[in-house]
């Protein structure tokens, strides 16, 4: 049997183009970075290939990294139950054009935790079914795992009841 | 009637009557927030067994309960949550900060949690410890009881504001 890291290697650069430079493991995680035009269909690949069967979206979770190009990225956790294979599938997303499209449709469990990344670091995923804050108030106006967001909140943004 | 006859009988005024029946019959309210609510359980089970103190009927509906427990991180979008809670129970109502978060904020010294419930509850008693043993919530229990006992509560007025 084919060890499916290179499996999903090969498909992934026969298919999509994407070179073994945009691929790095460190200590067993395998992390894939791919460029956001082809999310979608590289995710509905993923999933709908028999073979690699990737049918678990473990979880979605933002990166802030502070830099002038491609500020945040999104990390995608797959999981493949049939196989027992995990790996991270990573894309880049830039500040002045903060949107990422919604995988609400191929992994419904992605739901809640694309409205997370949206609740602490704003990015906006396109045809998420309601893509409304999660854990902060709704009526509140900062992303607060931003890197520029003070540890101890904006003094009045949160109202307090009346004493 | 004989024998309170030869008993005899004793005088006292009327408040003080009405705060030992008060004090003595103490309805918690469980605000478990986090991981205190486990040692507020502890508080009511068998072991160190609050029903000694008459404290042993926790309510969950705020209407029938005397004195809110808040056991745990309180964070800002639970404040208002808590507040109403509060304010959905029957004076004289009293409130024990169970905690270093409920009491400061404890170690969540961070934008998403309250520094102390004070800021927006009238606390009567703290309690310190993270989280407090079940012997430290039962001694704020009979200080809360004495606090009663020596007739000082807070009143809440029409306005919403607190008086002692």
């Amino acid at each position: 049997m084919k060890n499916l890291k290179q499996v999903l290697l090969d498909k992934l650069a026969n298919n999509f183009n994407i070179s073994n430079e945009s691929t790095q493991e460190c200590q067993g995680d395998l992390t894939i970075v791919i460029p956001k035009e082809k999310l979608l269909d590289i995710c509905t690949f993923l999933r709908d290939d028999f073979e690699l069967s990737f049918d678990m979206c473990k979880d979605v979770v933002g990166v802030d990294y502070n830099r002038h190009e491609y500020r945040f990225e999104v990390v995608y956790n797959l999981y493949s139950l049939k196989n027992k294979f995990r790996f991270l599938l990573k894309v880049k997303v830039d500040e002045s054009n903060i949107h990422i499209p919604s995988v609400v449709d191929i992994w419904p469990g992605a739901n809640w935790p694309e409205r997370e990344v949206y609740d602490f670091f704003g990015i906006i995923f396109d045809r998420h079914p309601d893509l409304r804050r999660i854990y902060m108030p709704e009526e509140f106006e900062y992303f607060p795992l931003r890197k520029e967001f003070p540890l101890m909140g904006i003094h009045g943004s949160i109202p307090l009841p009346y004493k | 009637m004989g024998i309170i006859e030869r008993e005899g009988f004793f005088t006292t005024k009327l408040e003080t009557l009405i705060n030992w029946t008060r004090k003595n019959s103490l309805w918690p309210m469980p605000m478990g927030l986090s991981c205190c609510a486990i040692e507020m359980m502890s508080f009511a089970g068998p072991r160190f067994d609050v029903s000694r103190f008459g404290s042993e009927v926790f309510r969950f509906s705020p209407r029938q309960s005397d004195v809110m427990i808040v056991a745990g991180t309180t964070t800002y979008k639970m404040a208002k949550v808590v507040r109403k809670i509060y304010d959905q129970m029957p004076d004289p109502k009293w409130v024990i900060s169970m905690g270093a978060c409920a009491s400061s904020g404890g170690m969540y010294r961070t934008y998403s949690v309250v520094q102390g419930i004070d800021l927006f509850l009238p606390v009567d008693i703290y309690v310190a410890g993270c989280p407090p043993r079940s012997d430290s919530v039962l001694k704020a229990l009979l200080q809360l009881q004495e606090k009663i006992q020596r007739g000082e509560t807070f009143v809440q007025t029409k306005k919403g504001t607190i008086e002692t």
